[in-house]
């Protein structure tokens, strides 16, 4: 793994951008929590851990343009765990893209933000996802496109780490390497959980890293929920110029939702109307110790 | 034999005089050609193969425009998945494999990826129907246009002949959204020209009679024309034989049409009677203009090894088996 340091992120990113970017994250989990209560069903776990790699990408890396949605030279991002949309569409609203009352309409008849992303009602979301190991195959896609057109925008893919299981992805893995898209940067979200239970149970990943190395991979590690460590990973996989990068985000399932976290029954339910309550209650009292440190 | 009003449907779709002597050419070849053309056209049209460049009729695109040309090895689902990718940046992405493969292996990608993210990716399969030969069933797609068919916004084309399929080729490189093109691996009967016209979703009558209507598509087109020339002369029954190469969008009016004239429909096609065109066909009638029908495709079996036209005529796709479904559907007419 080539480590240049953290120090070259740190006079780009200031304390109080950090901290801003921080009551950003907590927003992004206030907004999944009222969504999902919403829509009475959907994907807790993961779209909470998640929260802080997308704030990192909305807020910091990603070249885009709420205002421009499809603009020609934005960077790309494809959740290919369309499942944990909440944490997408909770981050656009943040951001941007939307207003965050249409959060509530998450999984309801005639609106935008359907149960599993869907490109031709919101084409931000990139791609239709949801039938797992097909993101990074798409990405692979875009991101030969932007080579064949000398076009300098980026493809972050954000996967599960249990999708990982599903042939295709590797076969995206495979030609991703053969093409030295350099300009493609797939995120797992390694939070070692599935809806059965265990990922390293019911089939297990490990080595993840060295199988990305054997594919020949840049491979890079990180603290999913270290916003400063995110961004930093991130640039340093931008400035790899030979082959694509994958970064592996370490993460807690249902993360900052204390009765959710590491708990795998809540990869596919929502809380309910006191469970929510519960949870941003937790989440209110976590953005009020961000803001003292501001 | 022959009368005059046989003669202008032909003549005006400007066929080639196909009872004396046909030249034969894969459809394969078709599609090679036109892909060169599609890629000279417009640079955005690429090709993308899963280790069939020669059976597929790529390698010719691949000389032509290596710039336009990706080989991803043999990955019949990443073939969809990297194209809906490319398709969404602005590129045209033909991919290419065995009809077997791609859709067969692939379908939830297609489903996904092309038709409900609605991407402009081409789908050619080659190798599709029993004539495939040798290879056996395992490579012998009879099931394609079923899947493929019941996908909505895809496009569905079975051209009848080489010169057909270089223009389906070209037509649908120039048209967008998600399609499939379905053409065979064996030589098969020139017989239309470069002056015959070709409209996705317009059929095609090919020949007139008021007694029958055969409504056909790919390669068998041939072999329904030389059993409705038998008809007349053996048994003086007359038939339409409509090239109905578009299965969807179905064009509606031309199958009703048929119906409405001849009172009576054959539909043959290579491929499993149950769910493919001929179905198409049954449902346009049932719901507007109900007739007899008969249906000559496979029938719920799978394929084996053996030469082409031996495996055709077993399967009951040949002219005489053509004949005899015409004959029962005749004899049908106004009894029901």
């Amino acid at each position: 793994m080539d480590a240049p340091g953290i120090t070259a992120l740190m006079s780009t990113l200031s304390s109080a951008r950090l901290l801003e970017l921080q009551e950003r994250a907590n927003a992004v989990r206030q907004g999944i929590i009222r969504a999902l209560a919403s829509a009475g069903s959907g994907h807790s776990a993961g779209s909470l851990d998640m929260a802080d790699v997308f704030t990192a990408l909305y807020g910091h890396v990603l070249r885009h343009d709420p205002a421009h949605p499809e603009m020609a030279n934005r960077d790309r991002l494809l959740l290919s765990c369309g499942h944990i949309a909440p944490v997408r569409y909770s981050a656009m609203a943040m951001f941007g893209y939307f207003p965050e009352s249409e959060l509530l309409t998450l999984r309801k008849f005639g609106s935008r933000l359907q149960g599993h992303p869907e490109r031709v009602s919101l084409p931000s979301v990139e791609s239709t996802s949801g039938p797992l190991g097909e993101g990074l195959a798409q990405g692979v896609g875009m991101a030969q496109a932007a080579k064949m057109d000398a076009a300098d925008w980026r493809v972050y893919v954000v996967t599960s780490d249990a999708e990982h299981q599903c042939g295709l992805h590797w076969e995206a893995v495979m030609t991703a390497a053969k093409f030295k898209l350099n300009n493609l940067i797939c995120i797992i979200d390694r939070n070692f959980i599935q809806i059965d239970g265990s990922t390293e149970e019911i089939m297990p990943l490990e080595p993840l890293a060295d199988k990305y190395r054997a594919f020949n991979w840049n491979v890079l590690e990180c603290d999913g929920h270290d916003i400063a460590a995110i961004i930093e990973t991130l640039e340093q996989a931008k400035a790899k110029t030979d082959m694509p990068t994958v970064i592996i985000a370490r993460t807690i399932p249902g993360k900052g939702v204390s009765y959710m976290e590491d708990d795998y029954t809540w990869h596919g339910k929502p809380p309910n109307k006191e469970q929510a309550e519960v949870a941003l209650r937790e989440l209110s009292a976590e953005r009020e110790r961000i803001l003292a440190h501001a | 034999m022959p009368s005059n009003v046989i003669d202008r449907a032909a003549s005006e779709m400007h066929l080639v005089d196909y009872r004396t002597s046909v030249q034969q050419l894969p459809t394969r070849n078709g599609f090679g050609e036109g892909l060169i053309e599609a890629g000279n056209r417009d640079a955005n049209v690429l090709a993308i193969c899963a280790d069939l460049a020669e059976s597929t009729r790529m390698e010719g695109f691949k000389k032509a425009h290596p710039a336009q040309y990706l080989e991803i090895g043999v990955a019949e689902q990443m073939l969809v998945a990297m194209a809906g990718g490319l398709a969404a940046a602005g590129k045209i992405p033909w991919i290419a494999s065995y009809a077997m493969f791609n859709p067969g292996r692939s379908w939830e990608q297609v489903r996904t990826i092309m038709a409900l993210n609605e991407t402009n990716v081409k789908i050619a399969g080659a190798h599709a129907g029993v004539s495939v030969g040798p290879d056996g069933a395992t490579h012998q797609a009879i099931e394609d246009i079923a899947i493929m068919r019941v996908i909505p916004k895809m496009f569905v084309v079975v051209p009848c002949d080489s010169v057909q399929t270089k223009k389906a080729t070209l037509a649908l490189s120039a048209t967008f959204g998600p399609t499939y093109l379905r053409f065979a691996r064996e030589k098969s009967a020139i017989i239309t020209t470069e002056e015959t016209p070709f409209e996705i979703g317009k059929a095609q009558i090919f020949r007139e009679g008021n007694d029958v209507a055969i409504v056909a598509c790919g390669i068998l087109v041939y072999n329904a024309l030389l059993a409705a020339d038998e008809l007349s002369r053996e048994d003086g029954i007359e038939c339409r034989v409509v090239n109905n190469h578009t299965v969807k969008p179905m064009d509606t009016a031309a199958v009703v049409d048929a119906a409405k004239h001849c009172g009576a429909v054959v539909t043959v096609e290579e491929h499993q009677t149950h769910a493919g065109m001929g179905s198409r066909v049954a449902e346009i009638l049932v719901q507007h203009h109900p007739v007899p029908m008969e249906f000559i495709g496979v029938n719920d079996r799978f394929g084996q090894s053996g030469d082409p036209v031996e495996l055709i005529e077993y399967y009951g796709m040949g002219s005489t088996a053509i004949k005899e479904a015409v004959r029962r559907a005749y004899k049908r007419k106004g009894k029901t």
